[in-house]
């Protein structure tokens, strides 16, 4: 098999979690203890409250495109043979917004406000991402 | 800042390619050209704000610059905003001026084009993270994604931001040093250059190349510059976030504050001003701050643009040297383009494009994906 040519995240004591969850298929969402708010991407402290009390919980992995694009010329290194790709900022059903990509639909069928559901994507045996699909109908 | 002025400036023509002239150099060249601009000596500068550059990027280039120069100093500072750490270096630069720190303040960009990939490794973890796996391309997937959302709420059209590309590309045409300067562009020609990232196509995007520019900030009592020394009459500083995705409307930016508070400092509205300067990574960026600095109202930006005529001669004059778009965008230091423009404009120093009888301006800076936003009212 070909090594991955594509950046990877390289997660950190804030982040190991997320991508931990994401390897067992669920999307997890750092939640405050103290204030309740859920926040993405992790951090070393709430961004609301800035309480470092903080905990995972599973997200639904339900969402809406809040916006979208279609990447036909790509800077972003390994991803040239792959254009034309759909970019999202998803919005979750819990509130917190993610980027991601849209597959599992042609590029041409993404639309605003589509509701979409986490497919979780090994890239490599650590890492796995998190990408989205329609919802089925 | 009423005891503070702009006394001078310089602008380097925009380069695809610089040789083997280092950003070190390119910075060297501005000072050099900004500081007998102003009518100063060596000896007479005290203070010096830069932004880090691209090509070279390490600790301590303040003082790799003041060594280089031979500066002895009382002020000197880096600015980190990304394309708003020009504008945000002249208001910083008054400051250190009122408190009593120092005289002239050499404000500088300059950079030599790369590659991106140099640049890469200088994001944030976070957009290392959760941005470059997913092949977001940033910033052209993200600016992408306010167009597209814009588009959505507002009924923006591609035509209507492509015509900012248009009148721009006027604008450099009598702009000397102009990367694009020799060739007119149509709306069809932008919406048929290839498409980027959708809906933004290449002739709506920057293109990178190598250059610098820069102003001297002075205390009024000490300016000998031989041109008429333009006033700082409001400043304005917004932000932050990393991903835009995090603003409760990508629509909105923070841009709206910066220039309400720069235009309450000055007792100024956006109406009243002669000649408008917003930075220009994309076409939707100028579309944006147009809204948000108040020139038209938002979801307005699209109707406004084709309403009015962009170019140096027309009724709002706006990104009258080209813009980063047709002037190009080097590195850090196309930041500066916005402000250096303005206070030309303002001395009556634009030749061919100047503006009659400008008298007020307004410069502003966007870093990042619409995160760090600084608003200059500048005056003659």
């Amino acid at each position: 098999m070909d090594p991955y040519a594509k950046p990877l995240p390289r997660p950190s004591r804030y982040s190991a979690p997320f991508w931990q969850g994401a390897r067992r298929g669920e999307l997890l969402l750092q939640s405050c203890k103290a204030c309740g708010v859920s926040q993405h991407p992790a951090g070393p402290v709430c961004r609301d409250c800035w309480s470092d009390r903080l905990e995972w919980r599973a997200a639904s992995g339900k969402g809406k495109v809040y916006s979208y694009t279609i990447v036909h010329r790509t800077t972003t290194q390994g991803f040239a043979g792959e254009t034309p790709y759909a970019v999202a900022i998803v919005e979750l059903d819990e509130g917190p917004r993610v980027t991601t990509n849209i597959t599992g639909c042609p590029v041409d069928a993404v639309k605003i406000d589509m509701r979409v559901r986490a497919v979780f994507t090994p890239a490599t045996d650590e890492i796995t991402l998190v990408k989205f699909a329609p919802e089925p109908a | 800042m009423r005891s503070t002025v702009i006394s001078g400036l310089a602008e380097l023509s925009a380069m695809k390619s610089s040789g083997d002239v280092t950003a070190l150099g390119l910075y060297c060249q501005v000072a050099r050209e900004a500081a007998a601009d102003a009518g100063l000596e060596r000896g007479e500068i005290d203070g010096l704000l830069i932004h880090t550059p691209f090509d070279g990027f390490s600790l301590y280039w303040p003082t790799v610059l003041a060594d280089t120069l031979n500066l002895k100093l009382g002020f000197f500072d880096v600015v980190e905003l990304g394309g708003a750490s020009a504008a945000g270096m002249v208001w910083r630069a008054a400051a250190a001026i009122e408190a009593g720190l120092c005289n002239h303040v050499l404000c500088l960009t300059a950079d030599v084009f790369t590659g991106l990939g140099g640049v890469r490794d200088l994001m944030p973890g976070q957009r290392q993270e959760y941005e470059m796996p997913y092949g977001a391309s940033p910033p052209n997937g993200y600016y992408a994604m306010v167009a597209r959302r814009h588009m959505h709420q507002y009924g923006t059209r591609p035509e209507q931001l492509a015509k900012i590309a248009v009148d721009q590309r006027t604008n450099a045409m009598a702009t000397p040093g102009a990367l694009f300067g020799s060739k007119p562009l149509t709306i069809d020609d932008v919406l048929n250059s290839p498409m980027v990232c959708d809906p933004l196509h290449l002739f709506e995007v920057v293109s990178p190349c190598s250059g610098g520019a820069g102003v001297v900030v002075s205390r009024r009592s000490a300016a000998k510059s031989a041109h008429a020394p333009i006033s700082i009459l409001g400043a304005g500083e917004a932000g932050s976030h990393l991903n835009i995705a995090r603003r409760p409307d990508i629509t909105h930016s923070w841009a709206q504050d910066s220039a309400a508070k720069a235009f309450a400092m000055a007792g100024l509205k956006a109406a009243d001003m002669d000649v408008a300067q917003l930075y220009d990574c994309y076409t939707i960026a100028v579309l944006i701050l147009l809204e948000d600095l108040g020139f038209c109202a938002k979801g307005q930006g699209g109707a406004f643009v084709a309403g009015h005529d962009l170019t140096w001669s027309g009724d709002f004059p706006c990104n009258t040297s080209g813009g980063q778009l047709s002037y190009g965008q080097p590195g850090g230091a196309g930041g500066m383009i916005p402000v250096v423009e303005t206070v030309r404009q303002l001395m009556g120093r634009a030749g061919e494009r100047q503006v009659l009888n400008a008298s007020k301006g307004v410069a502003h800076g966007n870093g990042g994906v619409m995160a760090d936003e600084v608003t200059l009212v500048l005056a003659n």
